[in-house]
């Protein structure tokens, strides 16, 4: 993506700007010294759409042994590790790195900000991701191969694991310390470095999602970084903390998980919510309908999520009580969620739509994600989930909420911001036959494995009764289609970088916000100054 | 949208025809099969209640999804720029927003009702006319009844669906993947309690028909319970993800007629005395190795596999093993105590002392441990005190 914009950049600093200011250094160096919020963003783009490509060939796997039953390509032990990585790269390699690229591109052009508020810390959040990764990926090569306990990482099965474990940790740590610094970055910039007149309450719903989010990571990875602690002493320095013949628990670790994995499902959700939020209304020409409710709605969600854990943890063992109220807590939750939902369909009503293709991402967002949504509701209820969990509808519910969720909104995203970082449009008929293959593939890929599900065929097993056998032939058609069509998205990505139409400063005649009033492509520095806010800049009409 | 556009979309909705045309034809291709949408037919009461909980729980989220995108659907098709809909100018209700608030809060509660009549329901193990507990291992399930007459019959249960079906060198069978040598018996319309844990990692003992899904952790006691109106056996499997061989150690359970059962209960008690060993007799090295080799077949195989070459690292081969190969003290310490922090079990527990001088004495004479040593139960015995 950044690859025309230094010609672009250069130019720019020409015409409008006498700073003299030069861009990044020069080669490869450049892009490992560079503290650019714009440079960093890109970089954590790439960086998770390999990572999606990464993750994507480990879920082709899992779905080819799958497409049959009996063992055809791998192993159980391998098809472990697979399932595990998958997980694992998709949350924390691709699509949280995935919307913090999209923080760091956005929103200091949103708030009137010349950068990130640490730009150095910025860099070293970047570039400790690709070691994370590489760690995951270097793990499947080790003796015993990658951890195969599910992302969830239980023990005492992960006591049993080999070194691919040990190197899980280690990247889940670093993982950690990148998205905490990334958070730190993220609160200070919107709370510090608005231009003045933009409120907080009339700020762009994305930077609200982000900042609801940010306090969300900082609160909880934390708390996954000292389970994975427990968990390393665990395994080589002989404390018991999950092992009940030393007086530990293993449910014990499951609850610590939880604690933080819940928050994480909104942490990867709420930003997603942010980028539809300024899809939806730019395409249908109308203000996002019920701002100031929107964010208490993301407060709400953000603050409800530590509270609901154990309803991953139904058929564990809790206690009655403990079932009840995270029943109740979780039902709790579907108030804000729906208000979300009835907020976007309500800023569609009456509007001026039309469909390109990051308004059929939103779409498709909005659809898939209600999904996902609604079948939460039927897992939230205890006696109803002790007949679905850990089977195939869990697997579906949550690639609904994850896939369609967070995925089909950073395409929204990215379709939609473009224009903007490289300075041409997208081909818009390939944007289409993406998003067209994409929501046809998922939904052959991932609606079957409900009936799996409630027919009751477990999650992570490498074969299957031969009952099972018709859904997932379809659901891994379905799945191979799905994963062939993103090479699309990389087509389109890499024709735009190369040229295109040449997109205006605005090419969304309902888009509102700054960094709108910036030429396309952005110029490598931007708001030097402050800009001088107008009602039309701000969210939230009054 | 320019000329040069709208030839574009000619082609990509050709193109989107095709795929649906494509999709469509696998549909029917695998229409003629039979297709399971809903949960297993419930044979108990309280799987019953789940079954008619979730049926009415996804009539309403239909219903929702129906109703709230057919506004959309609404908004979707009239409010466009191409039927030249103007933009209305409105973003805000307050009172709107209370309502659309309010009214999923009161169906909310009103759905937890019934939910936790059911909960509580699930949760009362109470009064059991039949006690058992089931214990996880990688990978299969050992039982033990504890009331009744049955008590203190015990038993491992195994996947019994042959290498050669899974490894596709054969048809499958009828239960694929879903039998075992020794199935759980337990006789109809009586409350079994189940009682469950584990041996190594956490598994759960689920049934879709009772409605019992209920983890297996190491170290403690978990309880679930059902109380079966209809004989015939159902299936099930471990439902957490226990290691290699999660996928393969169901869970099968008989339910019989009273008398039936009462049958199987004198067959059981029989057949385990007459398989009691005497702790005395002593073996010749031919008897031991030829016990040894079911023995491994049953519980060693599975990691160290049937050629001894296991799967390293995680599971060493025993073939030319230095532990193996050394003293026979050190060998059967880890076959009665297992190595803790690796997948190796403790067998001690499972296995009685013949048992355990035969495939010891196998392991340590087959493919190139030709060590020629003879292991009397009593060796065993005498290691098991220590």
């Amino acid at each position: 993506m950044q690859a025309s914009h230094d010609a672009h950049a250069a130019h720019h600093d020409h015409a409008h700007d006498d700073h003299g200011h030069h861009g990044r250094a020069p080669g490869l160096m450049g892009w490992f010294t560079t503290t650019n919020h714009k440079d960093i963003g890109t970089m954590y783009l790439w960086f998770s759409f390999i990572m999606f490509l990464v993750g994507g060939a480990m879920s082709l796997v899992i779905r080819g042994e799958l497409f049959a039953p009996g063992l055809q390509y791998v192993s159980p032990e391998f098809y472990n590790q697979m399932l595990t990585l998958h997980a694992l790269i998709m949350v924390f390699g691709a699509i949280m790195p995935a919307f913090v690229g999209f923080a760091n591109w956005m929103i200091p052009m949103m708030i009137g900000a010349p950068d990130m508020a640490f730009a150095r810390m910025n860099n070293w959040s970047f570039w400790l991701l690709p070691p994370a990764g590489t760690l995951l990926v270097a793990s499947l090569f080790v003796p015993g191969g990658a951890a195969g306990t599910g992302w969830t990482l239980y023990p005492p099965l992960a006591v049993q694991m080999g070194m691919g474990m040990d190197m899980a940790i280690f990247a889940v740590h670093i993982l950690g310390m990148s998205s905490i610094m990334g958070s730190i970055n993220i609160i200070t910039t919107i709370l510090n470095m608005r231009a003045p007149g933009m409120p907080l309450m009339r700020m762009p719903m994305f930077c609200w999602t982000w900042l609801v989010t940010a306090f969300l990571l900082i609160a909880s990875m934390p708390i996954l970084a000292g389970a994975v602690t427990m968990l390393l002493t665990d395994r080589h320095f002989g404390t018991s903390f999950f092992n009940a013949a030393g007086g530990g628990d293993p449910v014990l670790f499951q609850h610590i998980f939880w604690f933080f994995g819940h928050p994480e499902v909104y942490i990867i959700a709420l930003p997603a919510f942010g980028v539809v939020s300024h899809v939806i209304p730019a395409f249908s020409r109308k203000h996002l309908f019920g701002y100031t409710s929107m964010v208490y709605a993301i407060a709400a969600i953000g603050l409800i999520s530590f509270f609901v854990w154990a309803h991953h943890m139904y058929v564990t063992g809790i206690p009655l009580t403990g079932q009840l109220y995270f029943m109740y807590a979780t039902l709790l939750i579907a108030v804000p969620t729906g208000v979300k939902v009835f907020n976007w369909v309500t800023t569609m009503w009456r509007g001026e739509l039309t469909f390109e293709t990051p308004m059929l991402f939103a779409l498709g967002f909005l659809f898939l994600f209600t999904v996902g949504g609604l079948t939460g509701l039927v897992l939230a209820i205890t006696a109803v989930d002790i007949q679905l969990q850990d089977t195939y509808y869990v697997v579906a519910h949550f690639h609904y909420v994850m896939v369609a969720g967070a995925l089909f909104s950073a395409y929204a995203g990215a379709y939609y911001w473009l224009p903007k970082w490289t300075g041409f449009m997208y081909d818009e008929a390939l944007g289409k036959l993406h998003f067209w293959t994409s929501i046809v593939f998922f939904n052959v890929a991932f609606f079957p494995q409900h009936f799996l599900g409630l027919a009751g065929m477990p999650r992570r097993i490498p074969d299957y009764a031969t009952q099972f056998a018709d859904f997932n032939v379809i659901s891994s058609i379905g799945a191979f289609g799905f994963g062939f069509s993103q090479l699309i998205f990389l087509w389109v990505v890499l024709k735009n970088i190369k040229g295109g139409e040449t997109a205006p400063a605005k090419p969304w005649d309902g888009a509102t916000g700054l960094e709108w009033t910036l030429p396309s492509p952005a110029p490598y520095h931007t708001f030097e100054d402050a800009p001088v806010i107008k009602d039309e800049h701000l969210a939230a009409a009054h | 949208m320019t000329k040069d556009e709208s030839k574009k979309f000619a082609g990509l909705k050709a193109l989107l025809a095709v795929l649906l045309a494509g999709s469509l034809a696998v549909f029917a291709g695998v229409a003629q099969a039979e297709w399971k949408l809903n949960l297993q037919e419930p044979v108990t009461d309280l799987a019953r209640r789940i079954y008619d909980l979730h049926t009415f729980l996804t009539i309403f989220i239909t219903i929702i999804f129906v109703g709230v995108f057919s506004v959309l659907g609404y908004s979707l098709v009239m409010h466009t720029r191409k039927r030249g809909h103007k933009a209305a100018d409105f973003h805000d209700n307050t009172t709107v927003e209370i309502i659309w608030t309010l009214i999923p809060t009161v169906i909310l509660i009103a759905i937890a009702f019934p939910a936790t009549i059911a909960l509580v329901n699930q949760r009362d193990t109470s009064k059991p006319d039949l006690t058992i507990k089931a214990t996880g291992y990688q990978w299969k399930w050992g039982y033990e009844y504890m009331s009744g007459d049955a008590t203190g019959i015990k038993f491992m249960s195994v996947l019994s669906t042959p290498r050669a079906q899974i490894e596709n060198k054969e048809p499958k069978g009828d239960h694929y993947l879903l039998e075992v040598d020794n199935r759980l018996v337990v006789p109809v319309n009586k409350k079994v309690r189940i009682l469950t844990t584990a041996a190594d990692v956490i598994h759960n003992w689920s049934v879709p028909a009772f409605a019992v899904k209920t983890d297996a952790v190491p170290g403690f006691v978990r309880d679930g319970w059902f109380k079966a109106e209809k004989e015939g056996i159902y299936r099930g499997q471990c439902s957490e993800l226990c290691g290699k061989d999660h996928g393969f150690m169901p869970v099968v359970v008989e339910v019989v007629s009273e008398a039936k059962y009462a049958e199987w209960v004198v067959a059981k008690q029989t057949e385990m005395l007459a398989a009691a060993d005497d702790p005395n007799k002593v073996f010749t090295l031919d008897e031991l190795v030829k016990r040894g080799e079911k023995v491994y077949a049953t519980n060693c195989a599975g990691c160290h596999q049937p050629t001894g070459k296991g799967l390293p690292p995680a599971f060493p081969a025993l073939d030319g093993s230095a532990l193996v190969k050394g003293s026979k003290e050190g060998h059967i310490a880890i076959v009665l105590n297992g190595k803790s922090g690796t997948a190796m079990a403790a067998f001690g527990a499972q296995l009685n002392d013949a048992d355990i001088a035969s495939v010891v004495a196998y392991e340590r004479n087959a493919w190139s441990n030709k060590l020629n040593d003879v292991i009397q139960p009593a060796e065993v015995k005498a290691l098991r005190t220590k």
